[in-house]
């Protein structure tokens, strides 16, 4: 038996999400998928579990080619997803929820059920009561009831999504023993992460993705800077990086500690200068966005300052902090910084927030929109609508949406999914404000972006700092093994 | 739903779109009417005779359509700003309890009187809405509970009043208070109901609301909180306060409903003193979307269904609900060609073949999230 995915395509609209995935698992291996947000990953699981029907390309289970049009179809071929948050009804017992998933149709075997799934269960030394109610299981424990679901309705290929999110070091173990065992029992496991030690640890292979597409696969061990080299993009050794006179201080923050959830970041520290440029580097989810989303407001720092341009700003609202000069750009263009259905026009009268008056100078604003769209060479008119545009002339949009004068600019993935044309393009706009003396702060999950464009790198690892760079005496490797967790002096050294 | 005016599509095939739900829900309307046994078309014509065959009967249609349109006008700003203000009733209560009290309390020259309960109407109707705000803000209520909850604490007040501390003298009957002397009463046309000064203040209603969304800097803002809160707060919009705000001046115009309900219709407080109108602004604003001009038209046809389907009782035995079932069913079918429409664009978006890609190395595809 063996799973095969060949040449799998899916768009949405404009965007490349899966470009010709081949993939191919043989019987009883433990299959690690990696890749950054975006890389296309979650999507292809989607397809290969009946979520999401592919353009084109071809699944082939033990031989046969299958068509999945549902989740449905895709147990009743022996596909079985477990996703990142378990797929459980909160107010039915633990055994209610075995029987609601239950094939046939009624009347319910209670008796049998309740058998079969204790017996899975003790086989695996899974500690859920059938009877308890299923809200007060812990995450931990509803993984565990979904697993023995999905193995009880006959799953053959078991797909986990980020499974470790948020359970607890025992019942990681007991996962991990878990799935080596149904790997040797010869199932098809597939494990979905951006947590390199989890691959490394239970993972025979490993296919990495990045950009919709596979760029690379290897037997496991693999050099975890190899992997981390290979989700983060090759970086062009850099030979002559422009040399940028820094002006005056212009932002500090001390001893700050920011609380959001599940990130905590204590004793965090910075300087900037006028026109310096600082790439934040790390796995998704390392605490880069709490870091950013803390500076600006939109997450209160619960101890330490914050200064921008001599003002002090910690603690002052997000809109203080705008008027103090500072701007966010956040990942999700179209989710968080455009207004689907607005036209530019409108949008370049939202983000002017000089002008006071109470009625709107259409005219004037339509002058405005068609100079901006000139200046910014922005593929659509002055009607078109945010979503109407590609993600490389939304970015422009924001760009051009910006406030002329501006202290600090606060920056995620400025160009995660542009064509190479609009990531120069945006690079080219946001070197221009560093010779106009903007300070920059970056975050991204490209090596060549954070080589070729920062002063100084910081690298996060699961909610620390661990390293503070300069840009220009680090290399791939090294910033590869602090990304992987690993200082510059611990863990197995040998770089290829 | 939020279809705005100048999109592309043919013209014709647009109308037509909008045309058809319109004919089904006749048609929908005439089997009903068919099955229990009497001739439709007998039916509508007693429905466009019944509210439209008289002066007095015109008079009365315009009187149901003012109201509703005002309501409609300020439930078109809540709506544009993401918000289902289910509360709009207990607001329209709210505004004619706030006029009752001036008709009631304060003796003058019609002049000073009634203008006073429009603005009494206004504030009263502008604090209940912002009742349901500031649970939303603040409290995190839906607004969809706040207001439902709201809406039974208004008819509550009303009652109270009614057989309270309002009471007719001798009889506490839950028919209304006293009659409201006649300097606070709208001032009207002869015999008939129809105040010219209530139809100018709906009609500068829409104008109003129409100018807020298309031409103002706080319209633009709003519309940009209803459609992406995220975005418009990333953009540095105090999105609570445009909330408020919205629920202000829904609330002020429902109340404004409300009190020319009471000083120019039922010329009483009386517990059902909405007359419903506040829902059916909703199923009005279901049509109209964020198109403020729009609601003038609709709620006419609503008017007219409304008050000519009274008629059917009379002549045909038939019962006037049917009208309800007409508009009722006219908004489902709107609601389904709208989503389908939707439905079709989408599914158009993504048949479209990705963009070819230029400048690119192969193995770099622009491409991810």
């Amino acid at each position: 038996m063996s799973l095969e995915l060949i040449d799998i395509h899916k768009h949405f609209g404009p965007v490349r999400a899966n470009d010709g995935i081949n993939l191919d698992v043989p019987k009883g291996s433990l299959h690690g998928l990696l890749g950054e947000n975006g890389a296309g990953k979650s999507t292809l699981m989607k397809v290969l579990s009946g979520f999401y029907t592919a353009d084109s390309g071809e699944i082939v289970l033990d031989g046969k080619k299958i068509h999945l049009g549902s989740p449905n179809d895709a147990i009743d071929a022996g596909i079985g997803m477990l996703h990142q948050d378990p797929l459980v009804f909160l107010p039915f017992s633990v055994i209610d929820n075995f029987l609601l998933g239950s094939p046939g149709s009624l009347p319910l075997d209670r008796k049998g059920t309740r058998a079969a799934i204790t017996g899975l269960r003790d086989r695996f030394g899974f500690t859920f009561s059938l009877d308890a109610p299923a809200r007060t299981l812990t995450v931990g424990e509803r993984q565990q009831v979904e697993i023995t679901r999905l193995l009880w309705l006959g799953a053959k290929v078991l797909i986990l999504d980020e499974p470790t999110t948020g359970i607890s070091a025992d019942q990681r173990e007991l996962l991990f023993t878990t799935l080596r065992e149904l790997a040797s029992d010869g199932m098809i496991v597939i494990f979905v992460s951006h947590k390199l030690e989890e691959v490394e640890a239970i993972c025979g292979a490993v296919t990495v993705m990045r950009r919709g597409k596979v760029v690379g696969a290897a037997d496991m061990p693999v050099p975890p800077e190899d992997l981390v080299t290979m989700m983060f993009g090759e970086a062009v050794e850099v030979v002559e990086r422009p040399h940028v006179p820094l002006g005056d201080p212009v932002f500090s923050m001390h001893s700050v500690d920011i609380d959001e959830r599940l990130m905590e970041l204590s004793d965090l520290n910075l300087d900037m200068r006028q026109g310096e440029v600082v790439g934040v580097a790390g796995m998704e989810g390392s605490g880069q966005q709490t870091f950013l989303r803390g500076i600006c407001g939109l997450v209160q720092p619960s101890s330490g300052t914050v200064m921008l341009d001599g003002q002090d700003v910690t603690r002052k609202s997000y809109r203080n902090h705008l008027d103090a000069g500072m701007h966010y750009l956040p990942a999700g263009r179209l989710e968080e910084g455009l207004v689907e259905g607005l036209t530019m026009t409108e949008h370049f009268v939202l983000s002017d927030r000089s002008t006071k008056g109470f009625f709107i100078d259409w005219d004037d604003a339509d002058t405005t929109t068609r100079r901006e769209i000139d200046r910014f060479s922005i593929k659509g008119t002055s009607e078109s609508t945010a979503e109407s545009l590609s993600g490389g002339n939304q970015q422009r949009l924001l760009l051009a949406m910006l406030p002329d004068e501006l202290e600090l600019l606060l920056m995620e993935h400025p160009t995660r999914g542009l064509d190479i044309e609009s990531a120069d393009w945006v690079w080219k706009q946001l070197l221009a404000r560093r010779e106009g003396g903007t300070a920059i702060i970056f975050a991204s999950s490209d090596l060549d972006e954070l080589l070729r464009y920062s002063d100084r790198i910081l690298v996060f690892f699961s909610g620390e700092v661990l390293a503070e760079l300069d840009a220009r005496n680090t290399n791939v490797d090294e910033i590869g093994h602090l990304i992987g967790g690993r200082t510059a002096n611990s863990g197995p050294g040998g770089s290829p | 739903m939020t279809v705005r005016s100048g999109e592309d599509a043919s013209g014709v095939r647009k109308a037509a779109i909008g045309i058809l739900p319109f004919l089904i829900a006749i048609l929908f309307a005439a089997v009903l009417i068919l099955l229990v046994g009497e001739n439709p078309i007998e039916a509508f014509r007693l429905i466009l005779k019944g509210s439209l065959g008289s002066t007095n009967k015109i008079s009365d249609t315009i009187m149901v359509w003012v109201p509703l349109t005002l309501a409609a006008a300020g439930l078109v700003v809540t709506f544009s700003a993401g918000l289902w203000n289910i509360g709009v009733e207990g607001q329209i209560v709210l505004g004619a309890i706030g006029a009752s009290f001036i008709a009631r309390e304060v003796s003058g020259p019609w002049y000073i009187v009634v203008p006073l309960t429009l603005i009494f109407g206004v504030i009263f109707g502008a604090i209940w809405a912002l009742l349901a705000g500031v649970l939303k803000t603040k409290g995190k209520v839906n607004e969809i509970f706040g207001g439902l909850g709201l809406d039974f604490v208004a008819t509550g007040l009303t009652l109270y009043l009614i057989i309270g501390p309002w009471a007719r003298p001798g009889i506490a009957s839950t028919s209304g208070t006293e009659p409201f002397p006649d300097e606070a009463l709208l001032p009207n046309i002869g015999n008939t109901r129809f105040s010219p000064l209530a139809v100018i203040i709906a009609i500068l209603a829409i104008l109003g609301v129409w100018l807020l969304l298309r031409g103002t800097r706080f319209g633009l803002k709003l519309q940009a909180v209803g459609r992406n809160p995220k975005s418009a707060y990333l953009m540095g919009i105090p999105t609570n306060r445009y909330i408020l705000g919205a629920f202000a001046i829904c609330g002020g115009l429902a109340g404004l409903a409300g009190a020319i309900q009471a000083t120019g219709f039922h010329l009483k407080l009386v517990p059902s003193v909405s007359g419903g109108y506040g829902f059916l602004g909703i199923l009005v604003v279901l049509l109209a979307g964020s198109r403020a001009i729009w609601v003038a038209p609709i709620s006419a046809f609503f008017a007219i269904v409304a008050v000519g389907s009274i008629s059917l009782t009379l002549r045909l035995g038939i019962d006037s609900a049917i009208g309800g079932v007409l508009t009722g069913v006219l908004v489902l079918f709107a609601l389904i060609a709208a989503g389908l429409r939707d439905y079709r664009q989408r599914k158009r978006a993504e048949a479209r073949p990705p963009e070819p890609e230029q400048d690119t190395a192969p193995n770099d595809a622009g491409v991810a999230s």
